[in-house]
């Protein structure tokens, strides 16, 4: 069998850190080859070796059949390898064609030979049926035209082997689907393909055969149609991982969170983020509010949390308007808020971990006395987090949050919000970046909450941490409510219609 | 031992401030050897001795020099602390200074025993208000501290040098009257123990003032506040903590301890006077270096204060060979162009004296560096770090 990539025993250190300690991996002419693992399994380190962005420190790479040395991305190139970052790299007020062809210009006399690339260009799209139009601007397309630029980019210098990391993370389904059937198209045309991915079932999809790395170490290269998801995710993960949260039947109790007409403007423009939203939260629920990521989704929590003003409406907790109230007296009055972008807002990266852990409580008698710190209680506090929630961290307490994985990171932002005891969670993407364990213990948390009777408002970009665990869904579009769904009666595919925008229910009640 | 001994953050930045102060005086040495060999070495050693040249009036000397640049040190250092650059320590030090003159000379009113304490106090409001401007700027407008500052230092500036010709101008020497005896700082018998005049109680002052602002910073939950803010503006607002109120009182205590500083040097009855002259008080600028070398903490602001003072006797002193005082300028220039690779030094020491620590037992743990290069990277990482580096610079 013939072989176009081939890395053998690949050693990577970092420090004292192996972060990939004698990987071996194969992919064949024209398969799509899947790479999974959790996050820090080492797979974005593999694929910068082979992508000339870091050396390996012991082993070989050959591309098609021949030992190769790739020592910056230009090698690459050289060797036909075209990579798809999970962040697009495209620069915003370019065109689609001047964009593919950034950096691989023809010119003549300095000029660029613009009809020459737009003819080269249109060829490659017909023929691996990549519909774009080469005349929009970047900013004005959709996400998941971007990425055909990008795919289009790496066609236009010929690459032959594709590497995709984590493409599916920011499209809809039905672009999730589009995306399958270009990676097809692609395979059939002679192209090798590696699919870096921890979502088990686009490798169903579309990979031919899966290579499974965990904590830098090879596991096993298996056959996909022959193997199960859950023999995947043990590979990947090391032990079984249960797909299915257990929720308790109860009933929901009062309206705990309550949103009434809403309006949130952009912060330097007169559009409307959030337009006339109105819902409630009740106890002992998780009301979910889905959509495409940028239709509201984060204004609208910014508002209610007070992090940005409110231009019209009202928020009230069980009945107290707070909408004018500061954070903290918000904070006061039970809500608890898992932010967005725990770098930005939820943490203070350069503190350590107890200090992080009284960034809402501090002023608590139980924490200070007269203005000064209780440094004993404050440790002491950090430590039962860091048992009760599980929180590992190379000097416990005293460590530097910065120093901290991300699901780490993450764990301590969830311990921190839920041990305040709150009326209302509400929780943004709570699991973006994690990985399957840490995913399924915020999960296990949130539906925790909610199975005590508490509130819980989760936004989330993710299909299925929609469908799994919510109880009711929201869909949030261009600022506007557009669908109150039940997660039992509808599917994923109806789901993406909604959050596309193509789909709206008729007469939406609170 | 030795590991253990190294991984505590303050060692090593100590070292790592060590290393830029052994760069800073070879470049010195350079120079001295390129303008006159001959005399180098001695007048290098000189410089070394600084203030223990002269015995216990050298001493003295270093404290009286040291005194001011200590303050504006801590103003620049705690308004670093909240993710403030303030520039303005030169204006703030200059408001308080003439403040302090002016009620030396003017307010014959206060009690004799009070009146010195009363001028310093009026140092401290002067300051406090200096520092306020671009505090409430900043806090309420998103205004850049380091511009405004930079604008209040010329303003303050010119409207001493025009408050001094209204009303305490001598106009013979073109510069201040002599303030009353009793505006002139206690000795407390500071003077027969150094032997000479220039010292008072100024220099307890500043160890209370290195002590407060210790404390505030490391044991209170207003530092905690303070510290949260510059570290991350955002993380504050979502915590619930008053970013603005925090920004504002950072800014009015830096500007408060300039202010302190430039009464105690004025009313230290060395003979010292503001001269009218369109010239920004340099001690305000040497704050910045002190602030750097002393890597903002209390502490470390104060010996390096008293190490520059060190520097800068012997740059006095190194007049006895004919060489100009200026080089000394040279020599604190480039300790602080490598205090500002401080990061680097600390990354060098560490990176040769430690090993990171990481517990392989624990899954889910892995550096800082392999972190960033994740599958998944959080790019609100390097976004965060871009975020508050604008307002530091």
């Amino acid at each position: 069998m013939e072989y176009v990539v081939e890395m053998n025993n690949i050693t990577k250190i970092f420090g004292n850190f192996k972060a990939l300690d004698d990987v071996t991996f194969k992919v064949r002419k024209g398969e799509v080859h899947a790479l999974l693992g959790e996050n820090g399994a080492g797979k974005s380190t593999l694929m910068s070796i082979l992508f000339g962005l870091y050396q390996a420190e012991k082993g070989s790479i050959r591309i098609n059949e021949k030992p190769v040395k790739i020592n910056n991305p230009n090698d690459a190139s050289s060797l036909k390898i075209g990579m798809v970052h999970q962040h697009f790299k495209l620069v915003h007020n370019f065109t689609v064609l001047e964009s593919i062809i950034l950096g691989r210009e023809t010119v003549k006399m300095g000029v660029i030979k613009k009809d020459e690339a737009r003819k080269k260009v249109i060829e490659l799209s017909e023929r691996y049926k990549l519909r774009i139009d080469p005349d929009a601007y970047i900013s004005d397309i959709t996400v998941g035209m971007q990425q055909r630029v990008e795919i289009l980019k790496m066609l236009y210098s010929d690459s032959e082997i594709l590497i995709f990391d984590e493409p599916t993370a920011v499209l809809t389904p039905q672009e999730i689907e589009e995306l399958m059937k270009i990676m097809k198209e692609l395979v059939k045309e002679g192209k090798s393909i590696i699919f870096i991915s921890h979502k088990l079932n686009e490798i169903k999809a579309v990979a031919d055969r899966c290579t499974v790395l965990r904590k830098g170490k090879y596991i096993g290269t298996v056959d996909v149609e022959t193997t199960s998801k859950e023999q995947m995710s043990e590979m990947m993960v090391g032990r079984k991982i249960s797909f299915n949260i257990e929720k308790k039947d109860i009933k929901t109790g009062e309206a705990v969170l309550e949103v009434e007409n809403l309006t949130i403007k952009a912060k330097n423009s007169k559009k409307n983020m959030v337009n006339n939203v109105s819902f409630a939260v009740k106890g002992g629920e998780i009301l979910c509010i889905a959509g495409i990521d940028g239709n509201g989704q984060s204004e609208l929590v910014y508002g209610i949390t007070g992090l940005m003003p409110i231009q019209e409406g009202r928020v009230l907790i069980k009945g107290k308007d707070i909408t004018r109230e500061s954070v903290r007296k918000k904070s006061l009055d039970g809500m608890s808020h898992i932010p967005e972008d725990r770098h930005k807002h939820g943490l203070v990266l350069d503190f350590n971990l107890q200090q992080n852990a009284v960034l809402q409580t501090y002023f608590e008698p139980r924490f200070q006395n007269k203005g000064f710190i209780k440094f004993n209680a404050v440790a002491e506090y950090a430590r039962k987090l860091i048992k009760q929630y599980d929180i590992r961290s190379p000097r416990d307490e005293d460590s530097i949050v910065r120093n901290m994985s991300g699901g780490n990171q993450q764990k301590l932002i969830v311990a921190r919000e839920l041990d305040r005891d709150p009326d209302i969670v509400i929780a943004v993407q709570p699991t973006r970046g994690l990985d399957i364990g840490a995913t399924e213990y915020i999960h296990k948390q949130l539906v925790a909450q909610r199975d005590q009777g508490k509130a819980v408002l989760l936004v989330s970009l993710e299909l299925d941490e929609v469908m799994d665990i919510s109880d009711r869904i929201l869909v949030i579009y261009e600022g506007e409510i557009v669908g109150d769904l039940n997660p039992k009666e509808i599917t994923v595919e109806e789901l993406g219609l909604y959050m596309a925008g193509s789909k709206r229910s008729g007469g939406y009640e609170n | 031992m030795r590991t253990k001994l190294f991984q505590y953050e303050g060692i090593t930045s100590f070292l790592s401030s060590l290393s830029a102060i052994a760069a800073g005086l070879l470049v010195g040495l350079i120079i001295l050897l390129v303008s006159n060999s001959q005399d180098a070495f001695p007048a290098f050693v000189m410089i070394l001795k600084g203030g223990f040249e002269d015995g216990s009036r050298g001493l003295a000397q270093v404290i009286y020099f040291a005194i001011p640049i200590i303050m504006t040190g801590l103003s620049v250092g705690f308004a670093f602390k909240t993710g403030l650059f303030n520039i303005g320590a030169s204006g703030q030090f200059k408001m308080g200074a003439f403040v302090a003159i002016y009620i030396g000379i003017k307010w014959s009113f206060v009690p004799e025993e009070i009146h010195w304490l009363v001028a310093l106090l009026g140092a401290m409001v002067a300051g406090a208000v200096w520092g306020s401007v671009p505090g409430i700027l900043n806090a309420f407008f998103n205004v850049n501290v380091v511009i405004t500052s930079i604008m209040m230092n010329y303003i303050g500036m010119y409207l001493v040098n025009m408050a001094i010709v209204k009303t305490v101008y001598d106009s013979l020497k073109n510069q201040t009257k002599p303030v009353l005896k009793s505006a002139v700082l206690p000795k407390a018998g500071m003077d027969k123990l150094f032997n000479t005049s220039n010292v008072s109680i100024g220099i307890f002052i500043v160890i209370i003032a290195v002590i407060a602002i210790y404390i505030i910073l490391h044991k209170t939950t207003f530092g905690y506040e303070l510290k949260a803010c510059g570290s991350n503006r955002e993380a504050s607002r979502y915590a619930g903590i008053n970013e603005k109120k925090s920004i504002i009182l950072s800014m009015v205590i830096a500007g408060a301890l300039s202010g302190l500083g430039g009464g105690l040097l004025y009313l230290s009855g060395s003979g010292k006077y503001i001269h009218v002259l369109d010239e920004l008080a340099p001690e305000g600028f040497s704050g910045i270096s002190v602030a750097l070398l002393g890597m903002s903490h209390p502490i470390g602001i104060f010996l390096a204060g008293l190490f520059i003072a060190h520097l800068e006797v012997g740059g006095f002193n190194i007049q006895l060979y004919n060489f100009v005082p200026e080089i000394i300028d040279m020599i604190i220039s480039v300790i602080i162009y490598c205090g500002a690779f401080a990061l680097l030094f600390k990354q060098i020491i560490s990176r040769f004296v430690t090993k990171p620590v990481i517990d392989t037992d624990t899954s889910g743990i892995e550096p800082a560096m392999i972190s960033q290069a994740n599958d998944t990277s959080d790019m609100g990482g390097a976004e965060d770090k871009r975020g508050h580096g604008e307002d530091k610079i």
